[in-house]
């Protein structure tokens, strides 16, 4: 890092401590997101990444204030373009008046959005529906103006408005849903598993496409949800790893990437298979074990019973917060040892 | 994983191999036309080789795959197993063959009955195939190549288990039947990083231990150059390439190959910090 006295990056929007959690009978809680912070500078794309379970899509509805029985936000702010917003009150006390504000502020695609759009629903219907199901003020043909514009702007074929949503490839269906999610100019806009269904060349067009939205500040920034380290890596400027409810590592994409501080991360990264010719020769153990029940989750660190670098206090204790600049881990092994990057024959065996 | 395991490449061989698609195409008929989804393939598999069909989905992958399954008439072409013609076998022969070859696709989800556990739909195939003595042990032993313990997977529904757990449940399923081929199409596609390696090692360590023939479509390169012997590569219902994995991956020939593998997303790469 350059000792540059750049000011930092506006923040687009902090969350801070969210806590939430499944509640199926009222009694038997699973805590599916435990006191995690967040932060979005202005123009970016953070990415949150993590075996699924883990409670990416949980996160990503907290945060878009689309939490829903049996889903309970048991605390947590949100504070986003000048509001700040008690997530756990949303639904009851006075910022109700914030629950509106969904969809405009913080606008989310959720996973599988592309397949649940009816087949035989006119793409320009499926615009008309959205914008004005958050715009009343908005006619029919203002909302297909504001479309036509929005696609040639980002040199797509302005022709798929009179198509039906069965006529596209799934591809062309992700990057509909997407820019139709956007039309209003969320301030943030969450996108979980985006591209986990898609080949390789429709993901690159649909990253490519999400881009150069945030570079014509169509959102002023995005979250991007997905299992998939290299297509975050791509698309990204920072990463928040997740693990059982936790963050465990956040840091800027490159560098987490090539210098990982949490044993979790980096075997994540380890289980990753380029088409390289050390993938052609490599055995990849993946992580022994599997995640834990969030019901009943380890004590201390999370990650313990499945971690090669465990000692005695990680079962015991939570691990402490280590940080160097604004990248950051959770864990006893990193504290121990300052500025290294975990093995990685550590964790892929 | 070594390239002397590799058999030369079609033709050159003597070797029978265990299945082959000869020529097939399949047309759909679509409004005012054809469509066709798989034009003139040929391929052979040989045993104890994996080999991948890698392209861009709606290339022909799985329509290829349903033809060899024998799920799907061919228009043209023939269907060959262990020198047989299978392209219109019917009744018992064809039940005989489709345990033969067995198959696990993508969303394990979706071939699972919820209602049953795992024990409940093993015993269920296994009877169906008509197997009825000592099933207790087959079933163990088929659990114990995927990595499971009859006594945690067994009492399980399907929504008590990860997809991991669920897509190898299939494979120990598919192993039952004592196949010759097994045939994954996208079988780890949805599947987190660390749970797909170890589904691919599950099918590595059954390849060398069993001989078994895989056959396996994937539209991730990255896999097929860990796991195969073999690679083909699909577009628009046609072969485009072929060979052994590493002329495929580290030596591509055609345009269509070359961007495949430069799409591949890239862990070290950014498309945020290019300049
Ligand atoms: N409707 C629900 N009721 C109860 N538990 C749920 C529900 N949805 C998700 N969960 C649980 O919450 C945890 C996190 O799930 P999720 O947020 O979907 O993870 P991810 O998006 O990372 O795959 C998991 O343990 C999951 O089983
Ligand atoms: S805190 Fe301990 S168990 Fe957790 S990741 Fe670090 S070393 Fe491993
Ligand atoms: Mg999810």
């Amino acid at each position: 890092m350059t000792a540059l006295t750049a000011a930092p990056p506006e923040l687009l929007m902090r969350a801070t401590n969210l806590n939430a959690a499944y509640s199926a009978d009222g009694t038997r809680d699973v805590p599916a997101v435990d006191a995690v912070s967040l932060e979005v500078p202005r123009g970016q794309i953070l990415g949150l990444a993590g075996e699924s379970g883990c409670g990416k899509s949980t996160l990503g509805n907290t945060l878009a204030m689309i939490a829903n029985p049996p889903l309970y936000v048991l605390s947590g702010t949100l504070e986003i373009a000048g509001l700040t917003i008690d997530l756990s009150t949303l639904d009851k006390g006075a910022d109700a008046r914030h629950r509106p504000h969904r969809g405009q502020i913080v606008s989310m695609l959720p996973q599988g959005a592309m397949n649940s759009i009816s087949p035989t629903l006119r793409i320009r219907d499926l615009v008309c529906d959205v914008v004005r199901a958050h715009d009343r003020s908005k006619s029919r043909s203002d909302a297909l103006d504001l479309a036509r514009d929005r696609l040639t702007m980002l040199g797509m074929p302005v022709r798929v408005l009179d198509q039906y949503a069965h006529q596209l490839s799934g591809g062309m269906r992700q990057r509909m849903v997407t820019v139709i999610s956007t039309l209003l100019n969320p301030q943030l806009l969450i996108a979980d598993e985006p591209t986990s269904a898609l080949d390789v060349s429709s993901q690159k067009a649909l990253i490519e496409m999400l881009i150069h939205m945030v570079d014509e500040k169509i959102m002023g920034g995005a979250i991007f949800i997905t299992h998939d380290l290299p297509v975050l890596s791509m698309v990204t400027d920072q990463l928040a790893i997740m693990y059982a409810g936790r963050i465990v590592e956040t840091g800027p994409t490159a560098e987490l990437v090539h210098s990982a501080r949490h044993p979790y991360t980096s075997a994540l990264l380890a289980a990753v298979l380029d088409p390289t010719r050390e993938t052609r020769t490599k055995t990849v153990e993946g992580i022994p074990g599997s995640p834990p029940n969030l019901a009943n989750p380890p004590t201390g660190c999370r990650f313990h019973p499945r971690c090669p670098f465990a000692m005695e206090v990680c079962a015991r204790q939570d691990p402490p917060l280590v940080g160097e600049g604004i990248h950051s881990a959770s864990c006893w092994w990193a504290k121990d040892h300052p500025h290294e990057t975990v093995p990685l024959q550590g964790v892929s065996l | 994983m070594t390239s002397t395991a590799h058999q030369p490449w079609a033709g050159a061989t003597t070797v029978q191999p265990v299945l082959s698609a000869k020529g097939v195409t399949k047309q759909f008929s679509v409004a005012g036309g054809h469509f066709t989804a798989v034009d003139d393939v040929t391929v052979d598999f040989h045993q104890g080789k994996v080999l991948a069909v890698v392209g861009e989905s709606g290339s022909g992958k799985s329509t290829l795959a349903r033809m060899l399954l024998r799920l799907l008439p061919v228009t043209s072409g023939q269907i060959i197993y262990e020198g047989r013609d299978v392209t219109h076998i019917r009744g018992t022969e064809l039940r005989k063959y489709w345990q033969d070859v067995q198959a696990v696709f993508q969303d394990p989800f979706a071939s699972f009955n919820q209602f049953f556990t795992v024990g409940h739909m093993f015993k269920r195939s296994l009877r169906l195939a008509g197997q009825g003595v000592d099933t207790d042990e087959l079933i163990a032993r088929c659990l114990g190549y995927v990595g499971l313990k009859p006594d945690e997977a067994l009492p399980k529904y399907p929504h008590q288990m990860s997809g991991g757990q669920r897509q190898r449940v299939m494979v120990a399923r598919a192993l039952m039947m004592n196949p010759k081929v097994l045939l994954a199409d996208e079988a780890t596609s949805m599947l987190d990083a660390s749970l797909r390696v170890s589904v691919l090692n599950v099918l590595q360590d059954l390849r060398r231990d069993l001989g078994l023939t895989v056959l396996f479509i994937t539209h991730d390169i990255g896999q097929a150059c860990y796991l195969a012997d073999e690679v083909i590569v699909m577009e628009h219902g046609l072969v485009v390439e072929r060979g052994e994995t590493d002329k495929v991956i580290f030596e591509p020939q055609h345009e269509y190959t070359k961007r495949l593998l430069s799409d591949v997303p890239d862990l070290k790469g950014s498309l945020k910090h290019r300049v």
